[in-house]
């Protein structure tokens, strides 16, 4: 069978309409850091076991590393790139600062996406919850517990939703 | 990864029609959660991933009847967690799903996909075993409904034959006089499989029954019918070696996540505990 492998799709990333062409075997994470140069999400186990890729794909978090990229078309994806910038930081960007929540910083965008779904589904979690909703993203310098308190201190300051 | 061919149809006629021409050399891809891991590591090389996410038949969601509860196969696990009514009358199936990997995970990975990936760990099989669920398969020949205990068939097999699918799960509405409850022993929360899974169901007539998952090839039943777990007159160290005795029948294997020993072992420790939670959830509804 002749193999066809490029495929057009149309996304919006951050609030931003693209139309590409893209490879029916790259993943979505392979698109966006790769093709679009979005490098936000990182790859790290390429298999959905770590959340340093998480993105929000519809507003739900999602690992972009177990998505392909044609799977998507027609969607709405927001990437640690979408919440603020070294301009004007998010809350939960400005929280993680604030706790000394990061470290290397390799584990970051993964995680505040999904600590991001978790304030936007549940604003105001217990530590438990955030404990359960964080347990797909590792972290190999913090110790997770200045990451809870980040979110947990934002999820007291305010209710700001990203879709 | 290797290149393949991308298909989506928007409706069941046009995926019998792609399963016919790309000639078994074809994977179906739901959630992709088991299947791109699949590809990344290159155990499998389809010249077809055929996409059914945008088949309305198959994304029928939950509906609730009389005597029945029907998901439709794409429905999330993300979706089964978080709905009240399963959580009520299915409560051990809601704690088996909540267990499922992380939460990015249940935000793909399907019900039918974790059936016909048919691990021998899959988490929700033995939920949907003591509740009684049954599989609707669909091909181009028309539909049967097989019980879940003959569709998983052994380790990665089902009862699929060639170019037919899952379309939905069924459960029957479970009687008032039981109650279930779900245990699971893992080494990290969030992203390993089950080094065991199990439920146990009692039911005021006296029947105790456990399903147990990852220790045998293939999830199933062991059943207490003379009503001795249920006995008022017979002490926890007698039950617990009576639930010790079933877990006999399971033939777990040593492997990375433990050995069989210890499986064997912790089979009565997670019974004994699942059973406990499941008594107290009948005697809170009498
Ligand atoms: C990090 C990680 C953690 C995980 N943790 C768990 C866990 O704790 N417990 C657990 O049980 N599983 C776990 N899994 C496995 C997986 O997430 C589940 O089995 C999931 O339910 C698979 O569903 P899917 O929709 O993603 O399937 P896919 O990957 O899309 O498909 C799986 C297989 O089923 C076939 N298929 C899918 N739908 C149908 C259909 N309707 N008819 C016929 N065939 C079909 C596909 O062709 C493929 O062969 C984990 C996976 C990862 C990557
Ligand atoms: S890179 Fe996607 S989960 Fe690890
Ligand atoms: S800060 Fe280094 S991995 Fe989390």
């Amino acid at each position: 069978m002749e193999i066809k492998n490029v495929h057009e799709i149309t996304i919006n990333i951050n609030d931003q309409p693209y139309t590409i062409g893209v490879q029916a075997h790259h993943t979505l994470l392979d698109v966006l850091r790769d093709q679009l140069d979005i490098t936000g999400p990182k790859e790290c186990c390429g298999v959905g076991e770590c959340g340093a890729c998480t993105v929000l794909l519809d507003g739900q978090a999602v690992n972009a590393c177990l998505i392909l990229a044609v799977e998507v078309d027609g969607s709405e994806i927001i990437t640690i790139e979408g919440l603020g910038g070294s301009v004007h930081l998010s809350p939960l960007q400005q929280a993680f600062i604030d706790a000394g929540a990061v470290q290397c910083g390799f584990c970051t965008p993964g995680m505040i996406m999904a600590a991001q779904y978790l304030l936007n589904t549940y604003p105001e979690p217990t530590k438990e919850e955030v404990r359960v909703a964080l347990s797909g993203n590792l972290c190999r310098c913090t110790g997770y517990d200045r990451i809870i308190d980040a979110v947990l201190s934002v999820s007291r300051q305010q209710k700001e939703r990203v879709k | 990864m290797n290149s393949f061919n991308y298909y989506q149809p928007k409706n069941i006629e046009d995926l019998f029609d792609l399963q016919e021409c790309s000639a078994d050399n074809y994977r179906l891809l739901a959630g992709g959660t088991d299947l791109l891991v699949r590809l990344k590591s290159g155990s499998i090389t389809p010249e077809a991933i055929i996409d059914i996410k945008r088949i309305p038949s198959l994304n029928s969601g939950i509906s609730i009847e009389a005597d029945k509860v029907t998901f439709g196969a794409l429905t999330l696990m993300a979706t089964l967690e978080s709905d009240e009514f399963l959580e009520e009358n299915y409560p051990a199936l809601t704690e088996a799903v909540h267990n499922i990997g992380s939460v990015q995970i249940r935000n793909r990975a399907t019900i039918a996909g974790n059936l016909c990936n048919a691990s021998p760990a899959a988490d929700s099989a033995p939920a949907l075993l003591i509740y009684d669920a049954s599989v609707v398969c669909v091909s181009r020949k028309g539909e049967r409904t097989l019980p879940l205990q003959e569709f998983i068939k052994g380790p990665g097999k089902t009862a699929l034959v060639s170019n037919e699918i899952v379309k939905q799960i069924v459960m029957p509405l479970p009687s008032q006089n039981q109650a279930g409850a779900f245990s699971r022993l893992t080494r990290r929360k969030g992203v390993d499989l089950a080094t065991i899974n199990l439920c146990c169901q009692v039911n005021q007539t006296g029947k105790a029954r456990f399903a147990l998952g990852a220790v045998g090839p293939v999830p199933f039943i062991v059943e207490e019918n003379e009503g001795l777990l249920l006995s008022t007159d017979i002490s926890s160290e007698v039950k617990k070696s009576i639930i010790s005795k079933l877990m006999e029948k399971a033939t777990p294997i040593s492997d990375v996540r433990a050995s069989k020993e210890y499986r064997q072992a912790m089979l009565t420790v997670l019974g004994w505990r699942a059973f406990n939670t499941a008594i107290e959830r009948l005697q809170n509804k009498i």
